[in-house]
């Protein structure tokens, strides 16, 4: 593992806009895949012959599937507004991560083969071939855009830059040049169910180790019931959950929150993943693919309810994507999605989100918190960028924002908010998101990191920040990885529902799981 | 692709065919990180290869690395409760215990949000 030498960025007291430093990131981007990741996903195994044709013609299908796809590529007027929005040129310096210049990438190659001008006189329009040389800056600065959509909000044409790193990630999986990252993740998702490869005994054996964790710890016997045939709710989080820290912490308090709660649910040992990488490919067939393992576990569990759990991706797809994936919520028109409509309880928002209704059970004064126990914390909170730019919560304007600043606000007593420009809507990403969050991306995931680092330590400044929230795998996987990079304890990311779990007074003794132990368990 | 000791390694250093594995293979890779799993003698020598047979232990169960709690509960019963914690086993393995530790365990690479 012969990593590249390269310098951490130093923190400044403001963020300016960089000089330009012309192809410091130049290179083979991420590990290519396989044969053996691609062929499962339908894509071929190695770059295909006839590359540039396949290409083309791929661009042409992807421009008239996704008329946004089109709209972005026409409508560039060139202003800059974008050109200092992006985290990854603000901490790399190079200029090929302006969010204009990366979306020109593929721009130039869109006007070459499909507009009139570009047909003709080429030069004059900044149109180019499909070469060798392109293709390879596709691969590498398509794999170091976040698909985060900072750059959009500041767009005065709402130019989704995000729209067009996927639809150049799928031209590149079609032409057989897929990352090993997204690819080999996906295969497991969509055979095993979820993005570790986790089969259903280990889930189990993982799930059992918890409970008896959590008995140890405090005398109370929290469930973390899997494949309950008749629970009200099916619980989709991130498989990190189950795997790493901090994540751990956050499932630990989702199960202390249904536990007070009383409500009956379960896990899917056949849907056991709420990521969805197949939205980073930009592939909608396999995004779908990975989707209805979750109306199957869904019907087959005659649930009336489905929750997201602690995922920033996930929630977008959930939100945004699965009514017409899936028929979680409205919009669905075949058999399967409308039966799985009919048997969702309507009173309830399909999908919901965790933090919806852990706020809705503090709302309604059903849980009870002891805010002393996170006194040592000084708690700052990091808007992830799908949740932040893609959905909402609580059906109110501004409710994603909302909504987990309330919950934490709940449950601790000292939180602040890092600077206006680099939260809520335009908030920094992480530095991993969108298919980054492997090793072979480490320069550019902490050069990326900068911008969220340099918000940080001007809290930690003014503040004594120590605590910093996420409500994203990733974000805490990236944060975990980058934050000693830049002089902070790798410990001070949490998960929203860990600081719920350390304040929560748990008062019910287990009495109440009758649904439950009525409820049959599914054997395969 | 590169191999050690004849075992072929993909890009990350991680063992295609994980019936490859040997205690030499390990030794070798983790001289490539500049840990000693050869020496007796050594630094955390005992504890390193204690954390990678239950690696391996658990693997062949389950067919999968353990999630870090169970793994860490695992160590705490194993080598005392003080050492159940993820922090100890970074001492053992900085690049992390998933990603290091499966290394040299001859598992493959853990994917995934982590």
């Amino acid at each position: 593992m012969a990593a590249k030498e390269f310098d951490i960025p130093v923190l400044p007291t403001y963020l300016e806009i960089p000089e330009i430093k012309e192809g410091i990131m130049e290179g083979d981007g991420p590990f290519k895949s396989s044969e053996q990741f691609q062929n499962p996903l339908g894509f071929p195994g190695e770059k295909v012959d006839n590359w540039q044709e396949v290409a083309i013609e791929k661009m042409g299908e992807l421009k008239s599937k996704y008329r946004s796809v089109q709209v972005f590529l026409d409508s560039c007027v060139k202003c800059g507004a974008c050109t200092d929005k992006c985290h990854y040129f603000l901490g790399s310096s190079d200029p090929k991560n302006m969010p204009v210049a990366r979306q020109d990438l593929f721009r130039s190659v869109y006007r070459r083969h499909f507009t009139f001008a570009g047909k003709y006189f080429p030069k004059l329009v900044g149109a180019k071939e499909l070469d060798d040389e392109m293709l390879d800056d596709w691969y590498n600065y398509f794999h170091q855009c976040s698909q985060c959509r900072r750059c959009s909000v500041f767009c005065p044409y709402g130019i989704d830059t995000a729209e067009i790193s996927m639809a150049a990630r799928e031209v590149l999986d079609a032409v057989g040049v897929g990352q090993k990252y997204c690819n080999q993740i996906l295969g497991k998702a969509i055979t095993i169910g979820n993005n570790l490869g986790l089969p259903e005994p280990a889930l189990r054996d993982t799930l059992l180790d918890l409970e008896e964790e959590i008995e140890e710890e405090t005398g109370i016997a929290v469930k973390y019931p899997l494949d309950v045939k008749g629970a009200e709710i099916l619980l989709i989080t991130p498989s990190a959950d189950f795997f790493a820290e901090p994540h751990i912490d956050g499932l630990i308090g989702y199960g202390k929150v249904f536990h007070e709660d009383g409500v009956s649910w379960t896990m899917s040992s056949y849907a056991s993943e709420g990521a969805n990488f197949g939205m980073f490919i930009g592939s909608y067939d396999i995004m779908r693919k990975a989707a209805l393992r979750i109306r199957k576990a869904a019907l087959d569990l005659e649930v009336s309810r489905v929750m997201v759990g602690e995922c920033g991706h996930a929630w977008r797809v959930a939100y945004s994507f699965w009514n017409t994936l899936t028929g979680v919520g409205a919009g669905a028109t075949d058999e399967f999605g409308l039966k799985l409509q009919n048997q969702l309880d309507s009173r309830y928002p399909q999908p919901q989100h965790i933090i919806e209704y852990t706020h809705d059970l503090i709302q309604r004064g059903k849980l009870k918190f002891d805010k002393s126990v996170n006194d040592d914390r000084n708690v700052t909170f990091h808007d992830s960028c799908n949740v932040a730019r893609a959905t909402n919560m609580g059906g109110i304007p501004n409710g994603q924002f909302i909504l987990p600043r309330e919950v934490i606000k709940a449950v601790c007593n000292n939180y602040v908010d890092m600077e206006r420009s680099t939260i809520k809507e335009s908030t920094f990403c992480c530095g991993g998101g969108g298919g980054l969050l492997t090793d072979d991306l480490m320069e550019i995931r902490i050069k990326g990191a900068m911008p969220r680092m340099q918000a940080l330590k001007e809290v930690e400044k003014t503040d004594g920040v120590n605590t910093l929230v996420a409500i994203c795998a990733i974000c805490k996987s990236q944060f975990s990885k980058v934050l000693p990079k830049f002089d902070f304890d790798p410990y001070m990311i949490v998960s929203a529902h860990q600081l719920v779990s350390e304040a929560i007074i748990m008062e019910k003794p287990q009495t109440d799981d009758s649904v439950t132990q009525e409820a049959e368990e599914v054997t395969e | 692709m590169a191999d050690i000791l004849g075992a072929e390694v993909d890009e990350e250093g991680f063992l295609v065919n994980l019936k490859d594995w040997t205690k030499e293979i390990a030794v070798e890779m983790a001289k490539g990180d500049d840990i000693d799993l050869a020496d007796e003698n050594a630094d955390l020598f005992h504890e390193r290869w204690d954390v990678l047979n239950l690696l391996r232990d658990y693997f062949e169960e389950y067919q999968i690395a353990p999630a870090v709690r169970v793994l860490t509960k695992a160590v705490g019963k194993k080598l005392g409760k003080d050492k159940g914690s993820s922090k100890y086993l970074y001492t053992l393995f900085p690049y992390g215990p998933g990603k290091q530790g499966c290394k040299f365990a001859g598992l493959p690479k853990p994917t995934g949000c982590i």
